[in-house]
């Protein structure tokens, strides 16, 4: 294998009214491990995916959002998250689940995951992919 | 080119399976390689050989069989998916013990892991997603 | 490096071809297929979206078109009309494809 690719995973779907969000999240720690240079995408519906105070209890299916926060464990440690759809759905970056990482290049300090960018940076950065997987 | 396909919708109550083999079938007519085609989330149903589909509709099952045929493609199943909606071939058949016969894998296809979606991107020059 | 986006959803049930719109760059091309042709109608409620992403250039897959009853007539102004041969190359004339699911 040469150089990596650099793999997106684009997110626009909320978790547990349909699968896409937890298989997509399935795809991402798989990957995790063929070394290649990972990105997320949270835009749309898709900022819900990583909203605080998921309790799935009452529903009887697995509460998938600490397997978020434990992203950082497996490399992948850029999130890129809309500002424009959290304003749209009411949402501040205090709605959201602090999502960290340690950076091994740095003396292991805790850095966030959580990238907040404008749509038009977020248009940059999907421009700039190999790879965009959607589910 | 080297095009890797990314199917993630069943046959029939979505037009995903039907547009991802129209595009996989004129990709190979245009002497395009397709590298891999990889079937998750409910896209796995399409890998099911015990559909029978009225005689005056598509098969989607045994269209995407004949075309893996014709041009020696690899069609693969995600397990994880596959098994969480019943699509099993021998050996995973055996190791849930759900008895002879159990295995219901189509002609053509294979049951394999999600490393091969992450390997389809790595190895093809474009991956085209099917969805809904 | 111009991207490929690819929305199958009809603009008056999803947002997918909105933000599709909302996220391409001059240079950009998007297909609209399955029921994403919808879009691609002129005189509706989406199409000045549409029509006002000047720098984008907008694909239509003829074999939705015609399975859904519309004639080319009925099109916005500037869109090119492909059939799955074209589908291909507009993948492979493209840096990447992103599918807006």
């Amino acid at each position: 294998m040469s150089e990596a690719k650099k793999f997106l995973y684009v997110n626009r779907r909320a978790p547990y009214g349909t699968i896409y969000a937890l298989e997509s999240l399935e795809v991402v720690l798989i990957g995790a491990a063929f070394d290649q240079d990972v990105s997320l995408a949270f835009i749309d519906d898709g900022v819900f995916q990583i909203a605080k105070g998921q309790d799935t209890k009452s529903l009887g299916v697995k509460n998938f959002s600490p397997t978020y926060r434990a992203l950082g464990d497996y490399g992948v440690t850029k999130l890129y998250v809309e500002k424009e759809s959290l304003a749209e759905r009411g949402l501040t970056e205090d709605d959201l689940m602090p999502i960290i990482y340690e950076d091994e290049n740095d003396n292991f300090a805790e850095k966030p995951s959580l990238i907040f960018v404008d749509r038009a940076e977020m248009a940059k950065m999907m421009s700039e992919q190999d790879i965009v997987l959607s589910f | 080119m080297k095009l890797s396909i990314l199917v993630n919708e069943g046959p029939y109550t979505h037009q995903a399976a039907d547009s991802a083999y129209q595009f996989t079938k004129a990709a190979l007519e245009k002497g395009n390689e397709i590298f891999r085609v990889f079937f998750y989330n409910d896209g796995v149903n399409n890998g099911t050989r015990l559909t029978v589909p009225p005689q005056d509709d598509r098969n989607i099952q045994k269209n995407w069989s004949e075309l893996a045929e014709q041009y020696k493609l690899d069609l693969v199943v995600c397990i994880a998916a596959a098994q969480r909606r019943g699509i099993l071939d021998e050996g995973e058949a055996k190791r849930h013990g759900k008895g002879e016969g159990a295995a219901n894998i189509a002609p053509g296809f294979r049951i394999s892991g999600l490393g091969q979606l992450i390997e389809a991107g790595i190895e093809a020059d474009r991956l085209v997603v099917f969805g809904d | 490096m111009p991207t490929l986006h690819m929305v199958n959803k009809s603009p008056f049930e999803r947002n997918a071809l909105q933000s599709c719109l909302a996220h391409a760059l001059d240079g950009d091309g998007v297909l609209l297929f399955e029921d994403g042709v919808y879009g691609a109608i002129k005189g509706s409620s989406v199409s000045g979206d549409v029509e006002g992403k000047g720098g984008v250039k907008i694909y239509v897959l003829g074999a939705d078109l015609g399975a859904r009853g519309i004639e080319s007539g009925r099109l916005i102004e500037g869109i090119t009309v492909v059939d799955y041969p074209g589908f291909v190359d507009l993948v492979t004339s493209h840096d990447r494809s992103q599918s807006w699911l």
